[in-house]
């Protein structure tokens, strides 16, 4: 089902006057309003006037994290208080939290994007929603109940916590729905499993939403698994608004970006420079509806692409590739931008390897030396030293033609790296620069 | 005759190699023969002991990529050309080989082979 077939279906063109004019109106409304991006866009001789159209976005400058840490709490307001109803913060483990401010328009506009999100999953009224988010400062719990409070369904606000108490009303109330982070679902997952009195066969869930961190098909075959259940994943950020930003659809093909309400582009982090559809880059967004604290172009840091293909599922909105790590991780390599995580999908393409692996950079005689250290599932170290040395090409030439560096690679005996605290640290810079 | 063969990754060859037959020898397992392949980044250590599970383990506890892979195992005299006629036989019948190491034990020669084919290595040279 489509929540918003008018919106979420509309052709590009309709789409694109859409954007257009919600942009002359929000870079008109935060210039008059924020004075740090008044100045801003001065500094860089751009005036209102000058934007005619979304694709005149090029012109604007960026905000950053770093902005709304330096105008902490309520500088980036745009709204007056008065007309604010809400405030969320960001979790960040460092400094200031980032604060963010909604009136009634953006609760409203944020739940449209979250039942955007859990119509496409499949969920009506009919549903019963057990939210296990973290209700609070944190934008999961109370954005996804008031999504899901739109669409009609059911809603338990049962929080993160008290793990036996969500199972009893998981089982007794016959929830169909359940909304949180991956990592507590897998936690639960695993409880319901091992806690006497639960097993999966009492439960009626259909459905998982999570999101609010990184997860991969594994965890996603795992959950479904566990749960039985199909798994979606949910995007957002407190920055731009919260969950809900984007959703994946029954497709499961990217996670389409609501951009009638929050405009992606990709951008190269290094020059700022625009990057066309499925090249990655940093991702970008500006709020075109938001007033509370609207954003410009702002820097998500995460890296992905998107995807402008029409979906199997009628919605014409772009699609946004799997998120493959944060500009703060990329490396630069002989000029070439690279992703850890890119090098980590293509070690684990090989069934050989365990996960295991530690990506060396260091600096001699001006030439970046690039070295990655592998270990091998215990059994897959052979008797046979040219098949050892044929799986060791076959993985520096998939690297090469997927990152474009050729690396020294060197497979090594297992438990040779480094491990501090369960977690591997991947990557180990040398360089004095 | 189809035996089992260690085979050991070894990445700091000298060091390890040595850990190895320390390993070996206080598990109290005797090495009959073995065979280092190796390249400028890491060798591959292929044994044959008396008792190659105690042997796996005892490698296994120290963190040691061991694994067991069947071999064909020739025995013969150990005399000028005992070997030969064996050798014909197995490239007339086209077992291509993918490494061999021959040790000897007493009187006779033992020549380990691997081949992808052990059943029907083991077969020819039986006959
Ligand atoms: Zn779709």
């Amino acid at each position: 089902m489509i929540w918003n077939p008018e919106k979420e279906c509309a052709s590009r063109e309709e789409l694109h006057r859409l954007q257009s004019e919600r942009l002359v109106n929000i870079v008109k409304y935060t210039y008059d309003n924020v004075k740090f991006y008044h100045e801003r866009m001065d500094a860089c001789g751009v005036k209102p006037s000058d934007i005619r159209s979304i694709d005149d976005i090029g012109m604007l400058p960026f905000m950053t994290k770093q902005d709304l840490r330096d105008y902490y709490p309520t500088e980036t307001f745009a709204a007056p208080m008065s007309e604010i109803v809400r405030f969320h913060a960001s979790s960040g483990t460092t400094g200031k939290p980032i604060v963010a401010g909604y009136t009634r328009n953006d609760l409203d506009n944020w739940s449209e994007g979250v039942a955007r999100c859990l119509t496409a999953y499949g969920l009506s009224k009919h549903d019963i929603i057990q939210i296990s988010y973290g209700y609070g400062l944190f934008t999961g719990g109370l954005g996804a109940h008031e999504g899901a409070t739109k669409v009609g369904c059911s809603v338990l606000p049962a929080s993160s916590g008290n793990t036996s108490k969500q199972l009893l009303l998981m089982k007794d109330l016959g929830v169909t729905a359940l909304c949180c982070t991956p990592s507590y679902a897998l936690f639960l997952a695993e409880s319901l499993h091992s806690t006497p009195g639960f097993s999966p066969d009492q439960m009626n869930l259909k459905v998982g939403i999570f999101g609010a961190e990184p997860w991969s098909e594994n965890m996603r075959a795992e959950l479904e698994d566990k749960l039985g259940i199909k798994a979606y994943d949910i995007y957002g950020l407190t920055e731009v608004s919260g969950p809900g930003v984007g959703g994946e659809c029954e497709y499961q093909d990217g996670t389409h970006i609501w951009e009638d309400m929050f405009y992606p582009e990709i951008i190269d982090p290094n020059t700022c420079r625009p990057l066309d559809y499925g090249q990655t880059g940093e991702l970008v967004f500006t709020t075109l509806l938001k007033e509370g604290m609207p954003v410009i172009r702002y820097r998500t840091r995460d890296l992905t692409h998107l995807n402008a293909d029409r979906c199997r599922c009628g919605r014409t909105m772009v699609r946004m590739g799997k998120i493959m790590g944060r500009t703060d991780d990329m490396l630069i390599v002989r000029g070439v931008n690279v992703f850890p995580s890119q090098i980590e999908s293509v070690i684990l393409e090989f069934a050989e390897c365990s996960g295991q692996y530690l990506i060396t950079i260091d600096r001699i005689n001006n030439n970046d030396t690039f070295q990655l250290d592998l270990e091998l599932r215990p059994d897959c170290y052979s008797d046979n030293m040219s098949r050892m040395e044929n799986l060791k090409k076959e993985i520096v030439g998939r690297l090469a033609s997927v990152i474009g560096l050729k690396c020294d690679l060197h497979i090594v005996e297992p438990g040779n790296i480094e491990r501090s605290c369960g977690k591997a640290k991947h990557v180990a810079d040398l360089r004095k620069i | 005759m189809i035996i089992q063969q260690l085979s050991i990754f070894v990445q700091n060859k000298i060091g390890r190699f040595t850990e190895v037959t320390n390993i070996l020898g206080q598990a109290g397992v005797n090495m009959e023969a073995f065979t280092v392949s190796e390249n400028s980044d890491f060798g591959i250590l292929r044994l044959i002991v008396d008792d190659t599970q105690r042997a796996v383990d005892a490698l296994r506890a120290a963190n040691f990529a061991v694994n067991i892979t069947d071999v064909v195992c020739l025995d013969c005299a150990d005399t000028p050309g005992s070997i030969a006629p064996f050798m014909n036989i197995l490239s007339r019948e086209g077992v291509s080989i993918e490494y061999m190491y021959a040790f000897t034990m007493g009187d006779r020669s033992r020549i380990v082979i691997r081949t992808d084919d052990l059943e029907r290595c083991d077969r020819l040279i039986s006959e």
